[in-house]
């Protein structure tokens, strides 16, 4: 695909942007609208069975031996006295259990994070990396022979800085030889990741450039903060079948994966997504079932392990925090030519996610503005530290703090109002995609052309509820000063050429649908969204879908919740199965007339309110068809399936806005107002798509301005429990407005793509705009904690505070 | 040991230990839309009414309930009638992942009994006690003002 040119205007007639069929969605009965979410009165009820609201009789309790030291080698374990404690059953630990090389990291196959993981290690690399586990007749009673387990460590030195983990002579986290991964997988140089891309000639780009401007940023840990800890619950089933029940966003992944490190057939496990309390990739991840299984397997007993909150924060995933140097060559008009990000991740002590999460960084945030050429360079290293993941916009929330600041500073130095700037030379309808095919998931990606894109409304829209111009006339004397500041943003829909969803449909006599499919709804709110798209594809009201999702046993496959792929990649998937079975309907009613001798066209055949209508007038009823073709003719299941995969990914577009009010004595930031524009494609269901936005808006309020992971000396988190870990509370968030832009992806199941994680890429660069725009000071380093904000403030007043606390 | 409540209006005899704190009693009791998720007072989850007064049952020892009326978030409404606040959250697509919801109702309740007409700022007070990372809280306060009103209607 060789798409318009950059100075082209670049809109093709003959490339669908999904203009000309924008006004579709005003026909829809069911999409777009507004219906009470499918699960939302059992959850009101307290009713919704989350993975531990299920007690078996004679479970064991598993409580996990978490390692004290940052880097040690284990010498010996000696469980000998923890096994003579009272109601202990079984302890595991790495001599016990078969070492297979496997990468947590719940991504499609091969994955492409390294594998350098094994159920226990022999060597800790991280306070909390897993010893040992006791599964006991009681919680209480694990967490007592825990403390009776003997283990010898021999002490190595540890890497607490990404940047030594590069140096010359510095400790080898992974020195195991079983560790592989991607051919740029060096884990004798302590690199999990690598990458160097570049596109177009870049050092002819900056060469022209009136204006080349540089700056380094740093971006902090951030914890997912699920309400529902990691959780899993394994039995046996009366056919020796492994089931597992566990809070996850890829239950296929899940299966796949412990079929490989339990050295079982995959036909013997049975993995059920019950109710899930959050997951924000920190579910996309096979973090803990591996043990109980084992335990269930060696005992013949259930088994089952909930994280505490403490062992959450520290030992399941975070955010991995990036240092990034963002470098623009700009000509004096203010256009954009050369755009360079480098940047260097630290993966923690194992390489889940580390290549993955780093390539979006780049892919979400290089291509937004149209250049002559790009270059992205990155490390993604191990240090002692906890270990980094996928975290809801992979990577996107890192890159746009760098990108969006750095552009305002390059609009600044330009004497270009930063919107204006960013209007001139975003992406638009048409556009290409420059580095989609070089930032593939872990090989080459399809190429990627722009089709829906109303970044331009974004732009116009949230300028207009934030009053942009006010900027001008704020209160930026005394003690409380005020500011604006923006941020554009794009993200994707699906893993393009990889994610694949799929659903199955059946009609039951009352005109109802089972729907089944293999997408993982962790309070999202997919299983209402896919029923909406079911129901308005076969024209019948809400509830007469009756939706089933994610069992590896009764539903079909889908490579889970994450990457935005949902409504997009699941959601086509269930339109193409009811497509299908509504072709089966048609033909069932039109064999029912002919049955009566009268003659029907089936392509002149409609649907309407559950009932097959003919061009005269006649019709017959779902429950009619289905008791017919049950019963009495021609008796058959109309039934049906759908999958899909797809090689595009629209973006999402997105432009966020906020007012902040600072005041100097403290260092404290208020956000005044929020405005969050947003171009998702049609809204399958708007008041959750505004509910993603403003989740995920607020969850980055925290990455901005509050959470961030404070060690000691050893590297042993200090905040681990919520008092310490400071969220975004109802008192933090502020009045907030969220702008659905009316558009329509053609790509898209009812002309929409993905919404969930756009809104978590702009709070950091928009708050820390709007702050440079109170104080006059840039700010290059999140989160913007007050003490960060009153040094800076001092500084620029003359009086530095010298000491450091 | 043994401990005589009130739960959710019947009087009940429970076996605990000592050191037991009240989400666990709960729950072993099949009361498990009282959820954990702290375990140290600080998400709200596991919030009951105790003695009407909302409590964090997670830091509250069973046998401190001993003698006391307790109410759960089962008690407040089922599927045939819903509480006007469960109704409000389920209209306000309030309810995401839904596991702070349950708590958040329970809050609501009390919220609500003693404040039948609560500013926004009264409303975000309370609420800040209970952690979601689903919502970003703007649609529950949104809830919990539209229960507010509805109720307001009924009485």
């Amino acid at each position: 695909m060789s798409g318009p040119g950059k100075g082209e205007g670049a809109r093709s007639k003959a490339w669908d942007t999904g203009a000309e069929r924008i006004d579709e969605q005003d026909r829809y009965r069911v999409v777009g609208k507004n219906e009470r979410r499918v699960d939302a009165l059992k959850l009101a009820l307290g009713k919704g069975t989350y993975t531990d609201d299920l007690a078996l009789p004679d479970t064991l309790h598993l409580k996990v031996l978490w390692s004290p030291h940052a880097h040690a080698r284990i010498r010996s374990i000696d469980t000998s006295k923890a096994e003579q404690a009272d109601g202990v059953a079984l302890i595991l630990h790495h001599g016990n259990v078969p070492r297979i090389p496997y990468t947590t990291a719940g991504q499609g196959h091969p994955e492409p994070s390294p594998y350098d993981q094994f159920v226990f290690p022999r060597k800790v690399r991280f306070v909390g990396d897993r010893v040992a586990c006791v599964a006991a007749e009681s919680e209480r009673a694990a967490a007592r022979a825990l403390r009776l387990i003997e283990v010898d460590y021999e002490p190595l030195e540890p890497i607490f800085d990404p940047r030594r983990s590069l140096e010359p002579g510095a400790p080898v986290i992974h020195d195991e030889p079983e560790a592989t991964g991607l051919p740029d997988y060096q884990p004798s140089r302590n690199i999990a990741a690598e990458m160097a891309v570049t596109h177009g000639d870049i050092d002819a780009a900056f060469a022209a450039a009136d204006l080349v401007l540089e700056h380094d940023y740093s971006v902090p840990y951030q914890h997912h903060a699920c309400l529902e800890p990691h959780a899993a619950l394994t039995w046996l089933d009366e056919d020796n079948r492994l089931v597992v029940r566990v809070a996850t966003q890829v239950p296929f992944h899940s299966r796949r994966i412990l079929a490989r490190i339990l050295d079982l057939p995959l036909h013997r496990i049975r993995v059920i997504k019950p109710r899930i309390g959050g997951g924000f990739g920190g579910k996309q991840e096979i973090l803990l079932e591996d043990l109980p299984a084992l335990v269930t397997l060696r005992t013949g007993r259930p088994a089952r392990l909930v994280l505490t909150r403490p062992e959450e924060i520290a030992s399941s995933r975070t955010r991995h925090p990036q240092l990034l140097r963002w470098k623009t060559g700009v000509s004096s008009s203010g256009e954009v030519l050369a755009q360079e990000l480098e940047v260097l991740a630290n993966t923690g002590a194992y390489g889940a996610h580390a290549l993955t999460v780093q390539t979006c960084t780049a892919g979400k945030t290089l291509p937004l503005y149209r250049a002559d050429a790009y270059r992205f360079l990155m490390k993604a290293v191990y240090t002692n530290l906890p270990v980094a993941g996928a975290f809801r916009g992979y990577g996107g929330p890192q890159g746009f703090v760098a990108l969006e600041c750095h552009m305002d500073e390059v609009a600044e130095r330009l004497g270009i109002d930063p919107l204006e700037f960013r209007r001139r030379n975003v992406i638009g309808p048409g556009h290409d995609n420059a580095l989609a095919q070089a930032l593939g998931e872990g090989k080459e990606g399809p190429p990627q052309r722009i089709r829906s894109c109303a970044v331009q409304e974004c732009l116009e829209r949230g300028r207009q509820a934030i009053g942009w111009e006010r900027r001008a006339t704020l209160q930026r004397t005394g003690t409380l000063r005020r500011g604006i500041g923006m941020s554009c943003l794009m993200h994707g829909s699906g893993i393009p050429g990889v994610d694949m969803g799929s659903a199955r449909l059946k009609l039951n006599e009352d005109g109802s649908f089972n729907l089944h499919v293999g997408a993982t709804d962790i309070g999202t709110g997919s299983d209402t969204i896919l029923s909406q798209i079911a129901a308005e594809t076969l024209a019948v009201p809400l509830d007469k879908i009756v939706i089933y999702s994610s069992d590896t046993d009764h539903t079909p496959f889908d490579t889970g919740a994450y990457a935005s792929s949902t409504t997009f990649i699941s959601g086509s998937a269930v339109r193409k199965a009811s497509e299908r079975v509504l072709g089966q309907l048609f033909e069932a009613a039109a064999e029912i007339w002919r049955g009566r001798g009268e003659a029907v066209e089936v392509d002149r055949l409609s649907a309407e309110d559950g009932r097959v209508l003919r061009p005269d007038g006649k019709s017959l009823g779902y429950d009619e068809i289905c008791l017919s073709t049950f019963y009495t003719h021609d008796q058959h299941q109309i039934m049906d399936h759908g999958s899909h995969m797809s090689f595009e990914c629209p973006p999402p577009f997105s432009a966020h806005f906020a007012e902040v009010e600072v005041d100097t004595e403290t260092g404290v930031v208020r956000i005044i107002k929020y405005v969050a524009a947003v171009d998702c494609g049609v809204a399958i269901h708007p008041r959750s798509a505004e509910g993603q936005t403003e989740g995920g808006a607020c969850m980055s309020m925290g990455y901005a301005l509050s959470e961030d992971f404070v060690f000691d000396a050893g590297g042993r988190l200090l905040n681990d429990t919520f008092r310490d870990y400071k969220q975004f509370t109802a008192l933090d968030v502020p009045p907030f407005e969220t702008i659905l832009v009316r558009s329509f992806e053609p790509a898209g199941p009812y002309g929409a793509k993905s919404v969930s994680e756009i809104p978590s890429d702009g709070p950091g660069p928009t708050i820390a705009n709007a702050l440079a725009d109170a104080l006059g000071i840039r700010f290059r380093e999140l989160p913007l904690t007050p003490e960060r904000i009153r040094r800076a403030w001092l500084e620029r007043q003359g009086r530095p505070l010298e000491s450091s606390p | 040991m043994k401990i005589e409540l009130k739960v959710n209006g019947d009087a009940v005899s429970w076996r605990c230990e000592p050191h037991e704190f009240l989400t666990e009693v709960l729950r072993r009791h099949g009361l498990r839309g009282t959820k954990r998720g702290c375990e140290s007072g600080d998400c709200g989850a596991c919030a009951v009414l105790l003695d009407g007064r909302e409590v964090p049952s997670c830091i509250v020892l069973a046998a401190q309930a001993a003698g006391h009326e307790l109410t759960t978030i089962e008690a407040l409404g089922d599927f045939e009638r819903p509480h006007p606040i469960q109704e409000a959250f389920v209209e306000s697509t309030a309810i995401q992942c839904g596991y702070c919801t349950p708590g958040m109702v329970i809050a609501t309740e009390e919220l609500l009994r003693r404040t039948p007409t609560p500013t926004e700022a009264q409303v975000r007070t309370r609420l800040a006690g209970h952690v979601c990372r689903c919502t970003g809280h703007i649609k529950p306060i949104e809830a919990v003002l539209r229960a507010a009103e509805s109720m307001r209607g009924r009485s």
